[in-house]
């Protein structure tokens, strides 16, 4: 390793360090006035009063704060349950409100400074890390040593990094309070673009698109000269910065609704929810405009475009979740299972996720148009459950924190709903498949072994085979690691799209006629 | 030739390479019954021996290079036996084995395959010195090549590039000896050989041409120390890699009735001169070659349609082994080489060549043709994926090398977005023959012409 990159690795583990240790900095105080900021007004009065011990005392770090304040709410809510004074109990989660307003000390005083001594700095490490990556080699596959890797093979640091990934997610969507600190530091960022103050969820969008920003250009040293992969990747970085991340709080400075274009329901499986199309039927023009591109897209656009691309047109080159596996998961995709057992397990469990959508949107919007006459609020339940095992603990904890372990898409795989959407599209009407380059496969496994989606694509191409699966994202990489030439990513006829020869290219002996 | 539709006939296939699993697949899709027994003492399941210097360099684990689950055997009833077989025994129809019980056959496929040669080199059984061509060799490699200071490899051929390859992925410093004049140049043409043999010497592997080992020296210990070529020099070394080419294995055959010449003998039905039993794959020399081929093939796509080839004739009707235009493809560190037909390194009237090489010299394409009819023989083409159908079918019907050049958007198979070299090479081929061509693309109409499909 050239000394460069100890440098930059050096600054990424510092900054690393500094992200954590900042959990356990600052001080925090609650106060009446800083209570009657954030608190609801019919909320005001109970919380005054539940709250009053905790006025004036000074905590050195936000978990003795955040369980103390629980405490006291807690002790509130379960009389009222217990009374069965349903309407007294109060549902709103003010803990993460509350611990921003209260904190003062070293971390808020210090936000700017520690946003580049984190983020910024981690950042930086890394690219100076990654840029003089294969400096000096030519181009080529860049799989050197990556199974004796540790990171890379389930070895002690990858599990780690599993587990860091995994508690993250966790607090993020579950106990965000307890990561104040870490949204605090990105309120910078988050003036300079909306105006307003960072919430929890924009300071993880500005961790996942430096995170597709910096591993995408990680990808482009490995895959130097490779145009698919370059392509692919500039996309999703583009759109994750643009769409993704820009847009939607571009769109809040001018008082609009937050609204991610390229978010497609069923993945965005909120869109038909009454309060967004409330938002967006009170927001003029451009509310409108997000209701019937968001309509256009799943009715017109979705099937269309996988007609002439295959999935890969979102799943490789627009969407998030993609855009983060095909950047920082990169380093895991050969970890996906290519067994055949997965493979039913797949298509049981991502086929049952689209159920679930489907189903549960469909009350949404009964519901809303018979105006609650007919459900009442048990939709509310449904959205909670989707909620909390789908968005967040699939898409989420499991989707992300198990990179290390099962793979960089076992979201994408196992639980999207869009992209099992996308699938049956491209698997019954598609222009799209690999094809086999005849008999030229010597069945050496790179292929399978480095799809991250979990088709044993040589399987198909030993057979001489075209592969047609409804899974495939069309990464192009079993096409790119392929050391004979066999694979080829291709838009075309839909005659002779799946094919079965009984014997492949070459040899004369025994044709279909005779067989 | 016998037939093995009669119930309860037991076929043994001696070896789980290619050309054996091949056989024994085609036979249990044709044939539900039959009792099927493939024998190896190498590995219990079939691996892509292609693959082994992934294993090496850390692309992949043993596990990866499996091209079948482990269930695939029992579900599909193709019985496995570990062991290596010690003894045929013809006339009693059994094969004992090192460890197992005796195995009865009523049909014998003998799918051995190669192995290594070392000639006689002085020095050739040191600890150190090795080829690579089965699982074994893969683990002698990694125990021979741990604290390697630096390693020699003899040889200019496939295994040869691919062993330097190995040793430069774990930063191994590597001196390449090579007979010829350029690398491969007794089958490659020799502006390919040079444009490889320059891509060698990119990655820092010390490329020696025209230069032939003498013998290998020992350290005292039993141990390679040094190389000493025939003009003198002394190459110290830990490592000492044979990529010389393989030859039939054919020892288990040798005390049998089963005539060998350099392998096996069988007529174009793969069988030899005993009833009822077969050869296939590396291990066999044709009676009777092919046209135009030579009498030994080692090859993987070969081995692998003499088992399509053989399974079909015990299923079938027997019908001659019948290969198709030749195709071959291999790797040269990060360039990829694929030929369609024949292109011999050298060639005389009325055979002509066209070539053409990209300004940065890692990417080129070859076509050979007849001078007077214009007739396609074959092409090469390094860095630059080509279509096996489409120089399938066009080599059958004896197309012509302006059709080849003018409609290469078609017979093109690299990935989407990558360089498009068919204009370089069209104005090539203008400039070189004086013929004006025109691009034949196919017209598009309509909403795909709009989405330019």
């Amino acid at each position: 390793m050239k000394n460069i990159q100890k440098l930059g690795l050096s600054l990424f583990f510092l900054a690393l360090l500094i992200f954590n240790v900042i959990l356990c900095l600052g001080t925090f105080q609650l106060t009446e006035e800083r209570l009657e900021e954030i608190a609801k007004d019919e909320h005001l009065e109970v919380l005054r009063k539940e709250l009053r011990p905790m006025f004036g005392v000074k905590y050195t770090n936000s978990f003795a704060f955040v369980y103390n304040f629980n405490n006291y709410l807690d002790g509130y809510n379960d009389l009222q349950k217990d009374e069965q004074n349903w309407d007294r109990v109060i549902w709103d989660d003010y803990t993460l409100a509350a611990a921003r307003v209260s904190s003062d000390g070293f971390v808020a005083n210090n936000r700017l400074v520690l946003l580049f001594m984190t983020l910024f700095m981690g950042s930086f490490g890394a690219l100076i890390y990654i840029l003089p990556l294969y400096r000096g080699e030519p181009k080529g596959i860049k799989h050197n040593g990556l199974m004796l890797s540790s990171n890379k093979r389930r070895g002690i640091i990858g599990i780690t990094v599993g587990i860091y990934l995994i508690l993250i997610y966790i607090l993020l969507y579950w106990y965000p309070a307890y990561i104040v600190n870490w949204v605090l530091i990105t309120d910078p960022i988050s003036r300079k673009i909306s105006g307003g103050p960072a919430s929890q969820w924009f300071m993880y969008g500005v961790i996942y698109t430096l995170a597709i920003l910096v591993m995408g250009i990680r990808m482009f040293r490995k895959y130097w000269g490779n145009r698919y992969q370059m392509l692919r990747t500039a996309s999703v970085m583009f759109f994750q910065l643009s769409f993704a991340f820009l847009l939607p709080e571009i769109l809040m400075l001018f008082n609009q609704p937050y609204h991610n274009f390229i978010n497609i329901w069923p993945l965005d499986y909120t869109f038909f929810f009454d309060y967004r199309i409330d938002d967006m039927l009170s927001s003029g023009a451009i509310g409108m405009l997000m209701l019937i591109s968001g309509i256009l897209l799943i009715v017109i656009g979705v099937p269309l475009m996988t007609y002439f691309y295959g999935k890969r047109w979102y799943c490789s080159w627009v969407c998030g979740c993609g855009g983060l596996a095909e950047t920082a998961g990169d380093p895991y995709r050969h970890l996906s299972d290519k067994s055949v057992k997965s493979w039913k397990i797949e298509r049981w469990m991502v086929h049952s996720v689209l159920v679930f959508a489907v189903v549960m949107t469909a009350f949404t919007i009964v519901n809303y148009f018979t105006g609650y006459e007919w459900l009442g609020h048990s939709t509310d339940m449904l959205h909670e459950w989707y909620g909390f095992l789908i968005g967040a603990a699939f898409a989420g904890v499991v989707g992300v924190g198990f990179y290390p372990f099962m793979g960089n898409r076992v979201w994408c795989r196992y639980g999207c709903p869009l992209a099992a959407y996308l699938g049956i599209v491209q698997r019954f009407k598609s222009r799209f498949r690999i094809t086999t380059n005849g008999g030229q496969c010597i069945s050496c496994g790179n292929c399978s072994t480095y799809c991250e989606m979990g088709i044993d694509v040589r399987w198909y191409a030993q057979r001489g085979q075209n592969i047609v699966r409804a899974s495939c994202v069309g990464c192009g990489v079993c096409s790119s690691v392929c050391p004979r030439g066999v694979l080829k990513l291709e838009n075309g006829n839909e005659e002779g799209r799946i094919s079965d020869m009984p014997i492949i290219i070459g040899n004369k002996s025994v044709t279909i006629k005779n067989q | 030739m016998a037939q093995i539709n009669q119930n309860q006939k037991h076929i043994v296939i001696i070896g789980n390479g290619i050309s054996g699993i091949t056989c024994a697949r085609h036979i249990r899709k044709q044939d539900s019954d039959i009792r099927i027994t493939i024998i190896s003492g190498e590995t219990e399941h079939f691996y892509s021996r292609t693959a082994l210097m992934y294993i090496y360099m850390g692309h992949m684990k043993y596990h990866h290079t499996k091209p079948y689950e482990d269930h695939f055997w029992g579900k599909n009833r193709l019985n496995l036996v570990h062991d290596w077989v010690t003894e045929i025994d013809i006339d009693n129809k059994k094969l004992n084995l090192e460890q197992s019980p005796p195995i009865e056959y009523d049909l014998l496929v003998l799918a051995l395959g190669s192995k290594y040669n070392t000639f006689g080199w002085e020095g050739k059984d040191l600890k150190g010195v090795q080829g690579l061509y089965n699982y074994q060799d893969l683990e002698d490699m990694e125990a021979n090549t741990r604290n390697c200071q630096r390693a020699v490899i003899v040889g200019g051929g496939l295994i040869g590039i691919e062993m330097a390859e190995m040793l430069r992925s774990r930063h191994i410093p590597v001196t390449f000896l090579v007979r010829e004049k350029e690398f491969w140049n007794n089958i490659l043409p020799e502006d390919e050989a040079r444009l490889v043999g320059r891509h060698i010497r990119e990655h820092h592997i010390d490329l020696r041409l025209e230069t032939v080992l003498d013998k290998i020296i020992d350290d005292g210990n039993g141990k390679v120390k040094a190389v000493i070529t025939q003009s003198g020099e002394v190459i110290p070394c830990q490592f000492v890699g044979l990529g010389v080419g393989v030859s039939p294995n054919i020892s288990l055959i040798q005390d049998t009735p089963i005539e060998v010449d350099r392998g096996i003998l069988v007529d174009e039905y793969f069988a030899t001169n005993i009833e009822g039993v077969y050869a296939i794959g590396d291990c066999v020399q044709y009676r009777n070659p092919p046209p135009s081929r030579p009498k030994v093939e080692q090859v993987w796509y070969t081995g692998r349609m003499h088992g399509e080839t053989l399974a079909y004739n015990l299923t079938h009707k027997p019908v001659p082994y019948q290969p198709g235009p030749w195709f071959n493809s291999a790797k040269f560190l990060d360039i990829e080489y694929q030929t369609y037909g024949v292109v011999p390194c050298v060639w005389k009237h009325p055979l002509d060549s066209f070539y053409w090489e990209h300004p940065e010299g890692k990417i080129c394409f070859r076509a050979l043709y007849d001078g007077n009819s214009r007739q396609l023989k074959g092409v090469n083409s390094m860095g630059f994926r080509l279509r096996h159908e489409y120089f399938d079918v066009l080599l059958k019907r004896g197309g012509t090398i302006e059709e080849v050049i003018s409609s290469l958007h078609e017979a093109s198979f690299d990935q989407e977005f990558a360089e498009d070299h068919h204009q370089h090479i069209l104005h090539a081929f203008e400039s070189q023959t004086g013929i004006k061509l025109y691009p034949i693309k196919k017209k598009r109409k309509g909403l795909l012409a709009l989405f330019g499909l």
